[in-house]
């Protein structure tokens, strides 16, 4: 087979790409668990965590080369930074393109549509006051290899990327599995109406799903931003990816959205090892098409409601 | 005595009052515009185009302009009435703007005299801009309409089908790396393209029009992107990146008449505006149809639709192919027109545009789609060539993207809009169907 000869190369960098793709993801399925719907302006929450953290650390660490502890400080604000950055965009995407249509109970079309116009509008923004060129996020490690696993090599940036990722990955599946946060997003997922009779307040809950949704998805910006620089149409394929993984794991399933996201990256990488690496995005929307085709409820099933 | 009412501060009162909240949207959205048309930054200096939009004096005139929309608003809430209820309104049919068949038939053939005269007096500049950038748009947007508007299908991924019409012209005249059995001049071909088009629309519609209707708004967002890979990568088969040179014009050779297209304009913008009328007198009769009433039932209540005996998904796949034909056919037509084909013309970007025109116009109403088309594709031209304004074509998406929000808040039927769709939608609102195709899974929340 076309990938035998690099299998462990390519494993290692689908698992980085796969990480991102389920933070990415879980903002999909815990939108879709409470309002049923894909949110299509992830991609702009994700591609404003990612500038978020560009404008934190190009201010915090200019030219100097961090290393050591400094280094570690400094992902740690670039990872907090991208998630503000995602949280406030998705907090006020929330407010300004979906809230109106939920008071007025408009029909689902309308939603599809108000967010695809946001999403336009937001990284259009973007384009216009921070320039439509990419721009490199200052690096605060010096990435290089570090230990080889099976033959393949292990960059820090991978590093980077996995331990970021599985630390907030964990955090948010605690959070919607024991918190009173956790347990209202739940309530609305399974049924809104009687949630809200059992006094769940459901604009609150919304507005909080969206703000976990865009911590992760602002985060990923950042780590996605860290080697390949943010651009402001940067959100578009991974979103579309993140979204296919979401399909593949079972929409509104978080650890589905994991499972998704893993899987598809390394698929991808693998797929894209029997072709050539500009059909990368052919590759993964085979595997979405293909999936819709043969299991449209993903590998763990639609738990819509039992979101964790 | 009596019962002491909970002592709300004022400023509080005020602060969570509705008008207070309207007042606060207002002057945002005032100074969001602010910052829209404002001076653009880059990424060095990222808050420039901000300070320079936010401190300086114009920022005035747009908070002024937010607090006049907050005026209106409020004088409207006030004295109108305040029924919200399901009310007369919403379950009485929208009256027809002209009510007489007579009226109506005199305007539609005044319409029709205009359009063949008006553009005689016009420079060749927009005699372009009225074929390539208005008469292929109108057609799309009525193409689209049959898929949004009747369908109620979210259809992301039109310029899929627009790039096969286009490719499809470039292959049956051998333009392209590979050669057919025969060449056609692509007047001939157009069934051939239509063809194609449909046939694309179709395998693509069948596995994914089964599913939500969210899912297929994300496939065909996908399908457009990709058509864009392969049109890109596949050198051997569409010529790569560079495109496609070299796609003749059309010309017609038939019972003793011979006439040729060439590079003037006009001729093209009558032979449009022909394929307008046909397509539109096929569209109106089509909605008049059995097929248009299955499409009305899918969109109030799918499963009751389905219990009736329509089978959803071949109604479904017709709407989406039809619309994908249509798509088809512009993308052959300005293919040969332009006599070129390029791929990075071919962008999802182009899918939200023509979707645009149709929201903008009216969901489900062909004189809105024509209007909005035409209106949204003048508009930008005509800003561009007046300096006052300050207008730059790379910003046309963000002004779109938020057009669409504040079409869907504040007039999701459009504006022209279609009788039957206006009222679907409101009562769609007060419970009642569902207006759109997107599957069976329970509502959004209120």
């Amino acid at each position: 087979m076309c990938f035998t000869q690099n299998f462990w190369n390519l494993v290692v960098s689908g698992l980085a790409d796969g990480f991102l793709y389920a933070l990415i993801a879980i903002g999909y399925t815990l939108v879709y668990g409470v309002l049923q719907l894909i949110n299509f302006a992830h991609s702009e929450v994700f591609m404003s965590g990612g500038f978020a953290s560009y404008f934190i650390l190009n201010a915090a660490i200019g030219t100097s080369q961090p290393h050591g502890i400094a280094s570690v400080g400094f992902l740690a604000l670039g990872t907090i930074g991208g998630g503000l950055g995602g949280a406030v965009v998705a907090f006020l995407l929330e407010r300004v393109a979906y809230r109106p249509l939920r008071r007025r109970n408009a029909p689902r079309l309308a939603f599809l549509i108000s967010a695809i116009g946001a999403s336009y509008f937001i990284y259009n923004l973007a384009g216009k006051e921070f320039g439509r060129n990419a721009l490199e996020i200052p690096s605060p490690f010096t990435n290089g290899p570090v230990f080889t696993i099976f033959g393949a090599t292990v960059q820090t940036v991978y590093i980077v990327v996995a331990v970021a990722a599985v630390i907030m990955l964990v955090l948010v599946d605690r959070v919607v599995a024991t918190t009173r946060l956790g347990k209202g997003i739940r309530a609305v997922a399974q049924d809104a109406e009687t949630a809200s009779l059992m006094g769940v307040n459901i604009d609150r809950v919304i507005s909080q799903t969206f703000i976990i949704g865009g911590v992760l998805g602002g985060a990923a910006g950042f780590l996605f931003g860290l080697p390949f620089g943010v651009v402001y149409t940067m959100g578009f394929t991974p979103a579309l990816k993140a979204f296919t993984a979401a399909v593949l794991g079972g929409v509104g399933n978080i650890r589905g959205a994991m499972i998704g996201g893993l899987i598809l990256g390394i698929a991808e990488n693998l797929g894209v090892a029997c072709t050539q690496a500009s059909w990368r995005d052919v590759v993964a929307f085979g595997i979405l098409v293909l999936v819709l085709l043969i299991r449209p409820t993903g590998i763990l099933g639609e738990q819509l409601g039992r979101a964790a | 005595m009596s019962t002491v009412a909970p002592r709300v501060p004022l400023v509080r009162r005020v602060w969570r009052s509705d008008d207070a909240r309207r007042g606060f949207a207002c002057v945002a959205g005032g100074l969001v515009l602010a910052v829209m048309t404002g001076p653009s930054g880059s990424g060095t200096a990222p808050t420039s185009g901000f300070t320079g939009s936010l401190f300086h004096v114009r920022v005035v005139g747009f908070v002024l302009f937010g607090l006049v929309l907050w005026g209106l608003i409020t004088a409207r809430s006030r004295y109108s009435s305040q029924v919200r209820a399901f009310s007369a309104k919403v379950t009485a049919a929208p009256r027809r703007l002209l009510p007489d068949r007579r009226v109506r038939r005199v305007v539609y053939l005044a319409v029709l005299g205009f359009a063949i005269y008006y553009p005689t007096i016009l420079n060749s500049f927009w005699q372009e801009v009225l074929v390539d950038q208005i008469g292929v748009y109108v057609l799309l947007a009525i193409g689209l309409n049959v898929v949004v508007g009747y369908a109620g299908l979210l259809d992301l991924g039109y310029v899929a089908f627009y790039a096969i019409g286009a490719y499809s012209a470039a292959y049956w005249t051998g333009a392209l790396p590979i050669h057919p059995l025969f060449h056609l001049n692509p007047f001939y071909a157009i069934p051939l393209a239509i063809l194609a088009a449909m046939f694309a629309g179709v395998l693509l519609g069948v596995p994914t029009l089964r599913l939500r209707g969210d899912y297929l708004a994300i496939v065909t967002l996908g399908a457009g992107e990709i058509i864009q890979i392969v049109a890109t990568n596949l050198q051997g088969v569409t010529g790569g990146a560079q495109g496609v040179i070299g796609i003749p014009h059309f010309s017609v050779h038939l019972f003793g008449i011979r006439y040729s297209w060439g590079l003037d304009s006009l001729p093209y913008y009558y032979l449009l505006l022909g394929f307008v009328v046909i397509v539109l007198f096929a569209f109106r009769s089509l909605e008049n149809s059995r097929v248009g009433r299955a499409w009305v039932a899918i969109r109030e209540d799918e499963v009751a639709a389905e219990s009736a005996g329509i089978n959803v998904l071949k109604y479904k796949v017709m709407a989406f192919a039809i619309g994908a034909s249509t798509s088809g056919f512009a993308g052959m037509l300005e293919a040969s027109k332009i006599s070129f084909v390029e791929p990075s013309d071919l962008t999802v970007q182009f899918s939200i545009l023509i979707l645009v025109l149709v929201i903008f116009g009216g969901m489900g109403s062909l004189p809105g789609a024509i209007v909005g088309a035409a209106v949204l594709q003048w508009l930008p031209q005509f800003l561009r060539i007046h300096p006052l304004f300050g207008f730059q074509q790379q910003d046309l998406y963000m002004y779109l993207g938020a057009l669409l929000i504040v079409m869907m808040i504040f007039r999701p039927e459009g504006i022209i809009p279609s009788r039957r769709r206006k009222r679907e939608i409101g009562l769609a609102e007060h419970g009642v169907g569902h207006a759109d195709a997107m599957g069976h899974t329970s509502g959004p929340v209120s």
